[in-house]
């Protein structure tokens, strides 16, 4: 059995809980025996806090949790420098000049002048992470999961071909920025959004499906996070959010019964906008998954309880 | 805090039990002397309402207001009557000006405002050719740190027209979603290294002197550079860098000015959160890196923040839940509302207690920062009365 998609890359709006997503599809693909990467892209630590490990430095590759089923996530925090000086020696044999030009501030230079290359050098690595054999393996990992940059930059950054438009017309970069393409355009890579039931977030969202649909990219889930499942019917909830439902809790005092229905017509309110913006989101005509929101906050056990979540409600199997 | 290291897990706990500064919105905006106050967070923490908001509270405080928003959600945009991005203040209508104050908001382009300093601080030939340049082009809507950085050069405009002609006596800004910590404070400076750094320089006329001893080493980089880069990118930087440098001094002066302001008494900074724990870590980041630059903090604004006012237990309001569901199961009473608001109050005050926890973590790891908390709104903030709810609560001691 593999994995249906070799890479996954999850994208979502700052304060979506696009990395802890991430993390826990990572997880949710580390079934027994297999290996899965995770990487970010924007060096916020963002993958050692959520696994409480140390900070990523370089282009180390790090074993972060074994999970209950028994595969193993590793981590990796991409660098745009690190990446350049990779593929400088590489393609040009240059390991040495690599360290000099960073040195001399050429690399923050060179991905300064050309803000698309830091992407196509970030992409490039997902890349080659995706590709890489190693002994007695097919392939290094079983799939590569992507923390990549927040909706509203997604598309450019996945975008490469428009990135090294002004590029050199010739060479590895741009023989490069083909293969990266065409691996992302591939039937086995799938781009995830993370969202909240919150207008904002699904506006976001929407927008980001009608910036990807152009690049030939594959749309996976659109992940509603957060969520408060109710058992309620429509009615009874919009009985509820007015208010003006008397509730007998017997053991309480009137006043306290008065004060739980109140905090409840606004629990209900929010439920019946959050059910609004779940129509909203079906309109998209894409798979969704719904994670239910932990009250007590993200640690390891929560990340791996979403996990199982993720995996009962995504396909994540070849079939 | 979670790195197992002891002296810090005492700390948390003998700082747990201390009162945290209260942060006294109504007597920033009150000072006169407070003449710009920034908001900055990290993406999601609800920057641009808590911008909206204050700025609108001080209007009707009787302060001449404008807020500088950047990137806003279209409704809330709508709401104060900036639709269009035209990067020009505009009044905002209906607002209470019985005190004497007035609001104008904008939103920030940061293309038109690159554009506009090249035009106001060139000729026109000159203008003209580095606005059809196509690394200009790149920079002025691709670089990282344009944003940033015409955010801080917009903020210097706006500042020099409010000491000019008295428009607006308080500048309320909102900052860009940074990728890092205070990406706006670096950019400015991570832009002028990029335009006068040295490597830039080698790839212009043939260095004289003692740089030439250097340049053997360079030029078999530059050829490296060039190879990936291509010829024609490298020959609109020169072009490009030529047409600017006599327009740069004066960005980077300007820039100098703007941060010398920053961190004037006339200025002061909040830091915006929710009491989760990735915004607070980012939030304690910026508090230190503020503190490192010695920029005047005023406090942390926290947004969102969960409360009930009914006193019980999660796990009281889940055996009460327990008990209504199995008596509903013996009698066929219908009383699922009940279950279902008892269940909903126990995830509400889980949900009350992971924050506290997250909160007093934050307060004890950076102990004599002033904190003023924002309730959790029952809907999106998307026109002024709630806006306005948003600064009760901004001002509000709890």
């Amino acid at each position: 059995m593999s994995p249906r998609h070799t890479l996954h890359i999850v994208s979502g709006k700052g304060g979506t809980g696009k990395t802890t997503i991430a993390g826990a599809l990572a997880c949710a693909l580390a079934t027994s025996g297999r290996r899965i990467l995770l990487c970010e892209v924007e060096g916020r630590n963002g993958i050692s806090e959520l696994f409480d490990v140390p900070q990523f430095s370089g282009t180390e590759e790090r074993r972060i949790s074994r999970t209950p089923a028994g595969g193993v996530v590793h981590g990796l925090s991409i660098d745009a420098e690190d990446a350049l000086i990779e593929y400088l020696d590489t393609f040009y044999h240059l390991s040495i000049a690599g360290k000099a030009l960073d040195r001399f501030g050429a690399v923050d230079f060179a991905t300064s002048i050309a803000p698309g290359l830091r992407d196509v050098l970030l992409t490039g690595k997902v890349y080659e992470a995706v590709r890489r054999k190693i002994k007695n393996r097919p392939n290094a990992y079983d799939a590569v999961v992507l923390d990549a940059p927040p909706t509203g930059r997604i598309a450019h950054f996945l975008n490469v071909h428009a990135a090294v438009a002004g590029l050199a017309k010739v060479g590895p970069i741009r023989n490069q920025a083909d293969s990266i393409m065409r691996m992302l355009r591939s039937a086995t890579t799938v781009v995830h959004l993370v969202t909240l039931l919150e207008d904002m977030p699904v506006t976001e969202t929407e927008e980001a499906v009608a910036a990807l649909r152009p690049t030939q990219i594959r749309i996976g889930t659109v992940i509603e996070n957060m969520v408060s499942p109710t058992p309620l019917k429509h009615d009874q909830l919009q009985a509820a959010a007015t208010g003006s439902i008397a509730l007998k809790v017997p053991g309480l005092t009137i006043k306290q019964n008065q004060a739980l229905a109140s905090e409840f017509a606004i629990e209900a309110g929010r439920t019946l906008q959050e059910q609004q913006r779940h129509d909203r989101l079906r309109t998209l005509k894409l798979p969704l998954a719904h994670i239910a929101f932990d009250h007590g906050g993200i640690d390891e056990g929560a990340v791996l309880a979403i996990a199982e979540q993720l995996t009962g409600q995504m396909s994540l199997e070849a079939p | 805090m979670t790195d197992g290291n002891p002296a810090k897990a005492f700390q948390a706990q003998t700082h747990a039990g201390l009162a945290v500064p209260f942060l006294d919105i109504d007597k920033i905006i009150g000072d006169r002397e407070t003449k710009i106050i920034i908001c900055c967070g990290s993406g999601g923490v609800g920057k641009t309402t808590t911008s909206a908001a204050l700025a609108l509270r001080a209007a009707e405080a009787g302060r001449k207001v404008v807020v500088l928003t950047i990137d806003p959600a279209r409704r809330l945009a709508q709401s104060l009557g900036v639709g269009e991005l035209d990067n020009t203040p505009r009044p905002v209508p209906m607002i209470d000006t019985a005190a004497g104050g007035s609001l104008d908001a904008m939103m920030l382009d940061m293309k038109n405002t690159f554009d506009d300093v090249v035009i106001a601080h060139s000729t026109p030939e000159k203008a003209e050719a580095i606005l059809q340049n196509q690394f200009y082009v790149a920079l002025s809507s691709e670089f990282s740190g344009t944003q940033e950085y015409m955010a801080m050069e917009k903020l210097g405009q706006l500042h020099s027209e409010a000491e000019a002609n008295g428009t607006w006596d308080l500048i309320v800004v909102d900052t860009p979603p940074a990728r890092s910590a205070l990406d706006f404070l670096d950019a400015p400076e991570h832009l002028s290294s990029l335009l006068d750094g040295r490597f830039l320089r080698l790839l212009l006329p043939p260095a004289r002197g003692p740089l030439r001893l250097m340049s053997a080493g360079f030029s078999m980089m530059s050829a490296v550079i060039t190879r990936i880069l291509g010829t024609q990118i490298i020959n609109d930087v020169k072009t490009f860098v030529r047409a600017f440098e006599a327009l740069f001094g004066g960005f980077r002066q300007r820039a100098t000015a703007t941060f010398q302001l920053l961190s004037s008494r006339h200025s002061t900074f909040l830091v915006v959160a929710t009491p989760q724990h990735d915004a607070l870590r980012e939030a304690a980041y910026f508090v230190d890196r503020l503190t490192e630059e010695d920029m005047p903090i005023s406090g942390m604004v926290i947004n969102r923040v969960h409360a009930s006012a009914l006193a019980i237990s999660p796990e009281r309001a889940l055996s009460l839940a327990e008990d209504l569901s199995l008596a509903e199961d013996l009698a066929d009473a219908s009383t699922p509302l009940e279950v279902e608001a008892l269940r909903r109050h126990a995830n509400l005050m889980r949900l009350v207690e992971t924050e506290t926890r997250q909160m007093e973590r934050f307060a004890s790891a950076r102990p004599g920062i002033a904190q003023t908390q924002v309730q959790s709104l029952p809907s999106d903030v998307t026109d002024l009365v709630t806006l306005r709810r948003v600064g009760v609560l901004l001002a509000d001691k709890d």
